[in-house]
């Protein structure tokens, strides 16, 4: 059963609104995973507990938007349909979300990234009331996660000589998954306006701004383009680590199909 | 589930029940305090109470509980509940009662500051401090310890006056 119900208008098949909201949800529930598995791992228990909290935030980003993709794209499916049931190459998440932890200034890289890239297309609203709906709390949940990983890229980027090291490197080693956060994919292209606000490419200046802004305060500098650079998420293409997530987060509902407790 | 009760209580009753229904991770508010009660609609003829909540963020997991005290209540006084979860317009800590930020400031937690709400447009980054009040001595000499707390909601300071360790409920 689904948390959420949506609004009462009747709902029209809408294909390319419905893969434009898959790919924001996909985005939130990978890396609602990856954050999750920080507990017990992070530096400090504070961590641990803001690592939980920001992937609690994202989780129910995706809970809200599954149930209306299913309405869009005409299948009816429920929030555990898509995140329990679905194969690798139906996810429509970026590379960036899927790839393992690695460590904790990498996780500060990624989320710096992830949530001044995001938190751009969530303001913009929606005329989709459902994805207005998720976008109005999402603005404000992606601001305070982006204003979180900017503290720890500045701590670590103006702390010792070890953690500046470590900082610059873990940014260096997320650059290649970076640019694919702003790529104008087919879905967000066909999406009409009203439903999608900017598009990827449009908000890149400002997610690089903000970036920028962090990483002159911490004293470290935006790693140029590399020899290559990760596409195709959106698309289905996935890289190797996507299965073994997906394996961890299906294998139960797979299982025991149906279960509950 | 609890059982329907066969009489029904006035509407005036159950409304003001439902307004007093805590919230489960800090008892001493009420979820009407918090704002998270958005609409309360009882249908004398029919017996149905639709009742409209709100989370206070995106994957609150005590959204569960509040929805089944709520239907909890409604069924104890012979109404038919009907819960929805309403995200639009997002909740903010500005709905929070007068009332309900005296409790919580009782309770041992600052209440949060104003919110201000994000606007349309491109979003700058603010390396900000924010000035809170001790909930204990009442010092503003105050520091945060961790960016998120024990619930989605709070976030952890310390009190460089008197000392104590408090949460804080953050302003969103």
């Amino acid at each position: 059963m689904s948390a959420y119900r949506t609004g009462g208008t009747a709902p029209t098949a809408d294909q390319d609104s419905a893969a434009y909201l898959l790919g924001l949800a996909d985005d939130a529930m990978v890396y609602a995973q990856r954050l999750g598995e920080w507990l017990t791992h992070a530096p400090q228990i504070e961590e641990d507990m803001a690592l939980a909290n920001i992937s609690l935030d994202l989780l129910g980003q995706a809970r809200a938007l599954y149930p209306r993709v299913g309405e869009l794209d005409g299948s009816r499916r429920g929030e555990d349909d898509y995140a329990m049931l679905r194969d690798e190459r139906d996810w429509r998440n970026v590379a960036l979300v899927e790839q393992p932890r690695g460590d904790f200034a990498d996780e500060m890289a990624r989320l710096l990234w992830f949530s001044a890239a995001r938190v751009q297309v969530l303001v913009a609203g929606s005329g989709d009331p459902v994805l207005d709906g998720v976008m109005g709390k999402g603005a404000k949940e992606v601001s305070y996660h982006l204003d979180h990983a900017a503290q720890w890229v500045v701590r670590l980027g103006d702390g010792t000589d070890e953690s500046h090291q470590r900082m610059q490197a873990a940014l260096e080693r997320v650059a290649p998954y970076v640019e694919e956060l702003f790529d104008d994919d087919p879905a967000s292209l066909a999406v009409a306006f009203e439903v999608r606000g900017p598009l990827p490419s449009e908000t890149r200046q400002y997610a690089v701004a903000a970036v920028e802004r962090v990483l002159t305060t911490a004293g470290l500098t935006l790693p140029g383009p590399g020899p290559w650079r990760a596409r195709g998420g959106r698309q289905g293409v996935h890289s190797r680590p996507m299965g073994s997530l997906l394996a961890e987060l299906q294998h139960i509902a797979r299982s025991h199909p149906g279960a509950s407790w | 589930m609890t059982r329907l009760a066969e009489t029904r209580t006035p509407a005036a009753v159950l409304d003001a029940a439902l307004r007093e229904v805590p919230d489960p991770e800090v008892p001493v508010v009420s979820i009407a305090d918090l704002g998270i009660l958005r609409e309360v609609v009882l249908d004398e003829a029919s017996g149905e109470a639709r009742v409209t909540i709100t989370p206070t963020y995106s994957g609150c997991p005590a959204m569960d509980v509040i929805r089944s005290h709520v239907e909890h209540v409604c069924r104890r006084q012979g109404w038919h509940p009907v819960v929805t979860l309403r995200l639009s317009p997002p909740w903010t800590t500005d709905w929070m009662s007068d009332r309900g930020r005296d409790r919580l400031r009782e309770f041992g937690i600052a209440p949060p500051g104003s919110a201000g709400r994000p606007v349309g447009g491109p979003v700058t980054l603010t390396l900000r401090e924010r000035v809170v009040t001790c909930p204990q001595c009442g010092s503003d000499d105050t520091q945060e310890v961790a960016h998120f707390g024990s619930t989605a909601c709070k976030a952890l300071r310390r009190c460089l006056t008197c000392r104590e360790p408090f949460d804080e409920f953050k302003a969103i």
